[in-house]
């Protein structure tokens, strides 16, 4: 009863503040979508830095991973400062009784703030797992960058564009990976394929668009026609099949996600809850 | 994209100082500052040759740099800002603002010839024009092969890619056409 009302008392304060035009917080949203997805990854590749099945791929994942947090970083820092220029407060920013920061985005929302998509902040299992993972995640970032390189925001479409170079070498690498595995011994095909079902239900997510997205990604089925005729000339090549008649789960975009990403954010927000600012 | 600092090599300072504006003679001070300036991860290299140095603007005593990272992670982009603040501290400058910009997008295209030369004496092989055929193998910086295979596109760092000679078989470091 009580959660109830207090529901009704949300929603009532929300019709309030809409003052403001509805497409207003879009853009902040869009970009906290896309600095949560890339630094969800990052805290997941990150885990495999000096534990690499060879050096040199240690050294490939760790700096795919470098490229994501610097991406990260910019979405974030540019997040903020759309945040304190507007008249829109988040919660982070009275949390930290201070200005929107790219730290305190980072560090000070809750779960149900953090708009990263599904497939991100699953598990690395095996090699094979953070492999598919990654390719899946690449190929669409490969895309929808490519969109977003010409954006009317010049911001968004500069690191669109500088991002673009990075993630071509993501795709080429874990490409190469997933026909190297896939086309390989009989128990690396099984790994992959198992790793390919166990991801697939994510990866509809992608191509469900949120509010926050209409009127910047303009072509979403586009997006995804693309996506999918890249994943299949590669798995063909690996002699991988793609699932059919599967469930998507979705709610990544809007704040519903995995348990998994609790246990991610405590490890990760832990210093700056417990310690507010600290620094070195 | 006119490379600045290019221009600015190629044009010493001539005898004609004095016909020069004061603001154009104080930003060529500051290049030569900048020239000074070693990347951090190839110290071989100064941030001019790597290109990174998009502008140098000044207003009285004021000193604007334009900086622009080489990849979104670069780790080096705040040691460089800092170390860039030091060394113009150093010569007396007070009024220092250094901006970081995304765009125009760095690419190796905008590394200096004597950069790559640097690189390639210092045994790592300098990045092809991005214009270039891909396909195209890097020539080995020992023994100067053309034979040499890929080992890793992600090397020691975010700009290099491991390959590795297969006439003298010394593996070697590729600065990444970007
Ligand atoms: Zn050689």
């Amino acid at each position: 009863m009580q959660s109830e009302n207090s529901s009704v008392n949300t929603e009532a304060k929300k019709i309030q503040t809409s003052k403001v035009p509805p497409s207003e917080g879009f853009r902040e949203a869009f970009l906290l979508h896309l600095a949560d997805t890339t630094l969800i990854l990052t805290q997941r590749n990150g885990a495999w830095c000096g534990h690499g099945p060879i050096l040199e791929q240690d050294i490939a994942i760790t700096n795919i991973t470098l490229d994501l947090i610097g991406q990260s970083r910019n979405f974030y820092q540019y997040a903020a400062k759309l945040i304190n220029e507007s008249s829109l407060a988040p919660s982070p920013v009275e949390k930290a009784g201070d200005e929107a920061t790219e730290d305190s985005l980072a560090y000070l929302r809750t779960e149900r703030e953090f708009k990263n998509l599904l497939l991100v902040e699953q598990e690395n299992g095996d090699w094979a797992q953070t492999i598919v993972r990654q390719f899946l995640f690449s190929v669409y970032q490969y895309f929808l960058f490519e969109q977003l390189q010409n954006s009317k925001d010049d911001q968004l479409a500069a690191i669109a564009a500088k991002s673009l170079k990075e993630v071509t070498y993501h795709v080429s690498w874990s490409a190469d990976w997933v026909i190297r595995l896939g086309d390989g011994t009989d128990e690396s095909n099984e790994r992959m394929q198992k790793a390919i079902a166990a991801l697939w239900p994510y990866t509809g997510e992608m191509f469900m668009q949120a509010d926050y997205e209409q009127g910047i990604i303009s072509e979403i089925h586009l997006l995804k026609d693309r996506w999918i005729e890249k994943v299949k000339t590669v798995f063909e090549e690996a002699t991988l099949a793609i699932p059919e008649n599967i469930f998507m789960q979705s709610g990544g975009k809007n704040g519903v996600h995995t348990e998994k990403l609790g246990h991610i954010l405590a490890e990760m927000q832990y210093l700056q809850r417990t310690n507010l600012g600290a620094k070195w | 994209m006119q490379n600045i600092n290019t221009d600015f090599k190629t044009n010493p300072i001539n005898n004609k100082a004095s016909q020069v504006p004061p603001e154009e003679r104080f930003r060529e001070a500051v290049f030569s500052l900048l020239e000074q300036v070693p990347d951090p991860e190839v110290p071989v290299l100064s941030i001019l040759d790597l290109g990174i140095v998009r502008d140098v603007k000044v207003i009285d005593d004021k000193v604007e740099i334009i900086i622009t990272p080489t990849y979104s992670g670069c780790p080096a982009m705040d040691a460089i800002s800092m170390d860039i603040r030091f060394k113009l501290i150093e010569y007396g400058y007070k009024n220092i603002k250094i901006t970081q910009v995304l765009t125009p997008v760095w690419t190796t295209d905008w590394m200096t010839e004597n950069g790559k030369k640097k690189l390639l004496e210092y045994g790592i092989a300098p990045p092809k024009r991005s214009t270039n055929n891909e396909d195209e193998m890097p020539k080995c910086p020992q023994c100067k092969s053309a034979n040499t295979k890929l080992l890793s596109q992600f090397g020691s760092t975010a700009c290099k890619a491991l390959y590795q000679c297969n006439d003298c078989k010394e593996p070697f470091d590729y600065f990444k056409c970007h």
